[in-house]
């Protein structure tokens, strides 16, 4: 008895493929509970914490709210997206990315689905951001197209970081390692103007504060929402994230091909 | 049309200075067991990793139903399936699931999916748990599923890299009835195991490997009979070894050695015997092979 291949159903298209892919990472999003409430809590507890207990020091006028919403958002976009990396080491070292691998499939479509589950669950952070900040006194000036456009760099943003957080994943041998390497990506928005305007910090720090992808992102942000002048940060921030995202993809490519082949 | 299902020739593999092939040659026939038997690092996972796309060799050619496993990589993923030795479900998913996601990754339809996960839930004796998440299964229950996973679509070819590694003895008869029967729909199945007796059970035909060298292969009687004689076993009323004995199996021979040995036994002492087991013969294979690389 010959069982030949085109008797088999046709393997699942590219586009399906990577549907199936994502409905599986949004179930494991759904599920890891600890991780969801973590995603929920922070915004709001920063968003609390930044305009209570530090803004009065910041700027006694009160209208510190309007300067650090766009913060909050990459500082929370940053931690939601940090998860990737753990998510993609936990596939990469269980034995199931064998299977898929086996299968006529394109299996790094895996990856891209972990990427899609951290832009939904950032996306649900940033709103919540929003949500909070509203609530406390943020008052953007953005009409619609200015809140299309903001949403456009958050969601560039997400996704750079992000993939940044997936290759680290596939570089790092295990789950715990990909938790610690990402802890630099971490700490860029503090050292940009998400919290205090790059001017007031000393000299030194000003050089990499004023010249690391964050602070354009920031600025961009901070202008189509609340009105203050944008220059050129717009260029500079969709640069910064398109070449870094290119690289990410890259990278990610060929590691994938390359760990899943050594194990 | 080739009767092969796997052809293997002079396959090498090596990971840095260390040779973990060593020009491997294997033939499995369609529509039966082989199973691949050796020690821990004797290169079995990687022959495995090799047969089913997941590594590529240094050297020498393997072919999984006349598909060449470099060249022809899309269309042998079209005849295999692997279930690797740790088992490779989603924890978090249910194993309802599980198979859902396997069946769709596999092209069948949304209503095709459920209705081939239900048929293989209830083969599997996994219905019951089918609402479960999988981290919650115990290790039987895991390899189960693990199995129907690489089920949902006939693949004429079946990888199991160590199958039943950990598992209890009644899990462990479960899944052998499972591979038995897969073996009866026509399919062929390539196994590991470090167990002979696994081997000894299920396969047709069998290999052992050791050191990434084939160091003989055969039926397992062919096996069996390379360790030359029998054994006479000596055992008292509680049904304990006392002492084993090697012989020709002739009846001159046993009584020859009956007589030398009867006085210091106590008269109540039972005898048997014996064809050497499966055990026997791996370890005067591999004993061989390792005096050889001593030398």
């Amino acid at each position: 008895m010959k069982t030949s291949p085109s008797m088999l159903p046709k393997p699942a298209s590219f586009t399906a493929t990577n549907l199936i892919f994502i409905g599986r990472s949004l179930r494991h999003s759904l599920r890891n509970v600890e991780a969801l409430i973590m995603a929920i809590m922070l915004p709001i507890l920063l968003m609390l914490l930044f305009t209570y207990v530090f803004g009065g020091a910041i700027d006694p006028t009160g209208d510190y709210v309007n300067y650090v919403v766009p913060g909050i958002i990459l500082l929370c976009a940053g931690f939601g997206s940090s998860s990737t990396a753990v998510d993609v080491a936990t596939d990469m070292t269980n034995g199931i990315i064998d299977r898929f691998r086996t299968m006529p499939i394109r299996s790094v479509s895996v990856v891209a689905g972990h990427v899609a589950a951290s832009l939904a669950r950032n996306l649900l952070a940033t709103c919540i951001v929003i949500g909070v900040a509203l609530l406390v006194g943020f008052r953007p000036s953005a009409g619609a197209w200015e809140w299309i456009a903001a949403l456009g760099v958050i969601i560039l943003f997400i996704l750079t970081y992000t993939w940044l957080f997936a290759a680290i994943g596939l570089v790092t041998g295990s789950p715990s390692a990909a938790s610690g390497y990402g802890f630099a990506l971490l700490f860029l928005p503090y050292l940009s103007s998400a919290f205090v305007p790059t001017n007031t910090m000393p000299s030194w720090l000003q050089g990499f504060a004023n010249h690391q992808p964050v602070t354009p992102v920031i600025e961009t942000i901070r202008g189509l929402l609340a009105g203050t002048p944008i220059g050129d940060n717009g260029w500079w921030a969709i640069s910064w994230c398109a070449a870094i995202l290119l690289i990410a993809l890259v990278w990610c490519a060929i590691a994938f091909r390359r760990k899943s082949g050594r194990r | 049309m080739s009767t092969l299902a796997i052809e293997v020739n002079g396959l090498r593999k090596r990971f840095g200075k260390q040779t973990v092939l060593d020009g491997i040659n294997l033939a499995v026939a369609k529509g039966t067991i082989f199973a691949l038997l050796g020690p821990n690092g004797a290169g079995k996972t990687t022959l495995i990793h090799i047969l089913s796309t997941l590594t590529e060799p240094d050297s020498g050619h393997a072919r999984i139903d006349g598909y060449d496993v470099v060249g022809d990589r899309k269309e042998v993923r079209n005849s295999i399936s692997l279930t690797g030795q740790f088992a490779a479900v989603d924890e978090v998913l249910t194993g309802e699931e599980n198979l859902k996601m396997m069946c769709r990754l596999s092209g069948l339809s949304v209503k095709e999916s459920s209705a081939r996960t239900a048929e293989l839930l209830k083969s599997f004796d996994l219905a019951g748990a089918a609402g479960k998440r999988v981290k919650t299964y115990s290790g039987g229950m895991r390899r189960k599923l693990d199995l129907a996973v690489s089920l949902v679509v006939h693949r004429p070819v079946l990888f199991l890299d160590e199958p039943t590694t950990g598992l209890d003895t009644i899990s462990r008869r479960a899944l052998w009835d499972i591979i038995l029967r897969l073996k009866q729909q026509g399919m062929t199945i390539f196994l590991t195991t470090q167990y002979l007796e696994e081997a000894d059970q299920l396969a047709d035909t069998i290999a052992v490997i050791n050191r990434g060298r084939v160091v003989a292969s055969g039926t397992a009687d062919e096996l069996k009979a390379r360790v030359s004689g029998e054994v006479i076993e000596l055992r008292n009323g509680n049904d304990e070894l006392l002492r084993t004995v090697p012989t020709s199996g002739g009846i001159e021979d046993v009584r020859h050695k009956l007589n030398e040995i009867a006085h210091s036994f106590a008269s109540d002492t039972r005898i048997s015997i014996r064809k050497p087991s499966m055990d026997d013969v791996f370890l005067a294979l591999t004993a061989k092979e390792t005096e050889a690389a001593l030398v």
